[in-house]
């Protein structure tokens, strides 16, 4: 079993696509990074008696005025530019997980129903789903974020689920109708199997692959629409590390020439988001039967 | 075609009273609109009178029906905050952010579209392969960051373009345009590249993958064999029919287009509808935000079902019947 899957193709290609390698070493990084981030981290950013005014605005270590620990400067707080974005990747990682993986699972259901019923079930969640998306996941997790009274974590990944569900809801209800055809399918239903049993065994597992990207590329968006909305203030509130918010507190002193208020973080976010990107990028290509990959 | 076309109306009218209920709903219960039209300093009987001048104590589907009706006038009420009827609030930032937003498409659709055709003729070579990996870096970075780095090189260290405002704009009676202006056009450059640059990595890679199908097809190696100049063979039988999912795309991401101009207003401090929908938030004014929500359904309905038209004359093999 072992041998076998060190030389299957999917690990083969694995290791001879520099992006693929690239992408998951990044994302090993953070997800590294964020979990060990208080042991990590010089300082707990949100433990207020470790946090002092008198270091607020310290430049970067290397920097003249640089001071230990505080390896990337501080913020206008005092609190380190570096474990605050440890802490910060933290809550990106958290609505990313959070989100594909509810979101995914109740879209996933829906689109297993609605290609597998058919009928008027299946017509209102696909005109839904066209409504949805013509509105677009952005606006309206930031439109129920606005009208919501309560700021939080898990508010922020209720909101972006009832914004994104419909794309998994549409890959999937596409997928179960191109599998619902085969022949195994039928043979199934010859052997008498239930709804049941035929919805789990059979349809579920050969139509979810193209979820798997979905679900990666989603998770890049879902990351950054985190930062967005932080940015914009009515995602996650102030007393929680975010690097969208991280980057809005900075963004007013960019004038006065304090750039690693930004920089830092905004440079984490995007190699956070481009190690999801690479790694999707590979996914995709090797789940798709209809690309020969070039060698 | 005209069957079409109704059917498509009514599901529009039908999704606009859906997010209308919705709106709706909200307003009902997020605080009683008696205590700020009354004052608070109201007796209880001055209350229960402006329940009544207002129809408030009237059942709650005839309130709706009610506000159904003021909408269709483009009555949304007041703003709680400046005292003045929200749609005219909002009107007047229409033009900053439909001129902000129409730069951004164009951007994103001239320079997306003519840099897939570039890469798709030669995906190999080098530069193709740098313009391919700035694509990808363009689309892992969110349009806020992208907004705060190009004011950091082009106004705060280079500081040869403006990192807020609109600049001075000519007010032509019924449109206030930055379009006529030096100062105006200088003002648009960065916050319309920031709206754009998400939209132009989709529709660039989208151009690429599919002039790359296209280029294999049979038609088109007759075409080269024909002996067509290449500008024909490439414009005109090629990329013809990578404009459908292409226009597509432009016209679906024009609610995310919607979205990020709130971003990109926030940062350039545009005096736009975004600008101002967040300012309504942060300060929790009702009929402003509810009037934001239905008049951009109405934008975004209307342009789908104008997408769905433009279609028909670009493929002639879709017919609605």
């Amino acid at each position: 079993m072992n041998r076998r899957f060190f030389k299957s193709k999917i690990v083969h290609d694995y290791f001879h696509d520099p992006s693929a390698i690239v992408g998951s070493f990044l994302l090993v990084i953070f997800i590294v990074g964020t979990a060990f981030a208080p042991w990590i981290a010089p300082q707990n950013p949100y433990d207020l008696e470790k946090v002092s005014l008198e270091h607020f605005l310290t430049p970067p270590i290397w920097m003249e005025e640089g001071k230990a620990p505080f390896l990337l400067g501080t913020d206008d707080q005092g609190r380190g530019i570096f474990s605050t974005i440890l802490y910060g990747c933290r809550t990106s990682l958290i609505v990313g997980f959070g989100v594909v993986l509810i979101a995914g699972t109740f879209g996933v259901t829906m689109g297993l129903l609605a290609g597998y019923y058919g009928g008027t079930f299946d017509s209102v969640t696909m005109r839904l789903a066209d409504i949805f998306f013509s509105f677009s996941t952005t606006l309206m997790a930031f439109l129920l974020l606005g009208l919501f009274k309560q700021r939080g974590v898990l508010i922020v990944i209720l909101a972006i689920c009832i914004a994104d569900w419909v794309r998994y809801a549409r890959t999937m209800r596409g997928s179960v109708l191109q599998v619902k055809e085969e022949a195994y399918i039928l043979a199934a239903k010859a052997t008498g199997a239930g709804d049941f049993r035929l919805l789990i065994r059979h349809l579920l597992p050969n139509a979810i692959p193209p979820i798997f990207v979905v679900m990666a590329v989603d998770m890049a968006v879902v990351i950054m629409l985190e930062a967005t909305l932080s940015f914009l203030g009515v995602g996650v509130p102030l007393t929680e590390p975010s690097l969208g918010m991280m980057i809005s507190i900075g963004k007013d002193y960019v004038y006065a020439g304090m750039w690693w208020l930004v920089v830092f973080p905004g440079a984490a976010l995007f190699f956070l988001v481009i190690g999801i990107n690479l790694f999707a990028d590979w996914l995709r290509e090797e789940l798709n039967p209809k690309i020969e990959r070039r060698e | 075609m005209f069957a079409y076309i109704t059917r498509r109306l009514i599901q529009g009218v039908v999704v606009l009273l859906a997010v209308s209920f919705i709106c709706f709903i909200i307003f009902m219960y997020s605080g009683d609109p008696v205590i700020s039209l009354a004052g608070r300093y109201a007796t209880l009987q001055e209350r229960e009178e402006v329940r009544k001048a207002f129809g408030l104590d009237k059942p709650f589907y005839v309130q709706y029906v009610r506000f159904i009706a003021n909408a269709a006038q483009g009555n949304f009420g007041k703003s709680y905050v400046s005292r003045v009827p929200a749609l005219g609030l909002i009107m007047e930032r229409f033009p900053a952010t439909a001129e902000l937003a129409v730069s951004a498409i164009f951007l994103a659709f001239t320079m997306g579209v003519g840099l897939g055709v570039l890469v798709s003729l030669k995906p190999y070579a080098f530069r193709n392969r740098l313009i391919m990996t700035g694509s990808l870096v363009n689309i892992s970075m969110p349009t806020f960051l992208m907004g705060i780095l190009l004011i950091m090189i082009f106004a705060v260290y280079l500081g040869i373009l403006p990192p807020f405002g609109r600049g001075e704009t000519v007010d032509l009676g019924f449109w206030r345009t930055g379009f006529l202006s030096w100062s105006g056009i200088k003002h648009l450059i960065l916050p319309a590249f920031t709206l754009g640059m998400y939209q132009l990595a989709v529709l660039l890679r989208l151009t690429r993958a599919g002039m790359r199908e296209v280029l294999t097809e049979e038609y088109i190696k007759t075409a080269w064999s024909k002996g067509l100049p290449p500008r024909k063979v490439i414009f005109k039988h090629a990329l013809r029919n990578v404009m459908i999912p292409v226009v597509t795309m432009t016209g679906l991401q024009f609610g995310e287009l919607i979205a990020f101009s709130i971003v990109t207003e926030t940062i350039f401090q545009w005096p736009g509808m975004g600008n101002l929908l967040l300012t309504s938030i942060y300060e929790g004014d009702q009929p402003v935000i509810v009037t934001y929500i239905m008049l951009t359904a109405l934008i975004i309905l209307s342009l789908n079902i104008i997408v769905d038209i433009l279609y028909a004359f670009l493929n002639p093999k879709i017919r609605y019947e």
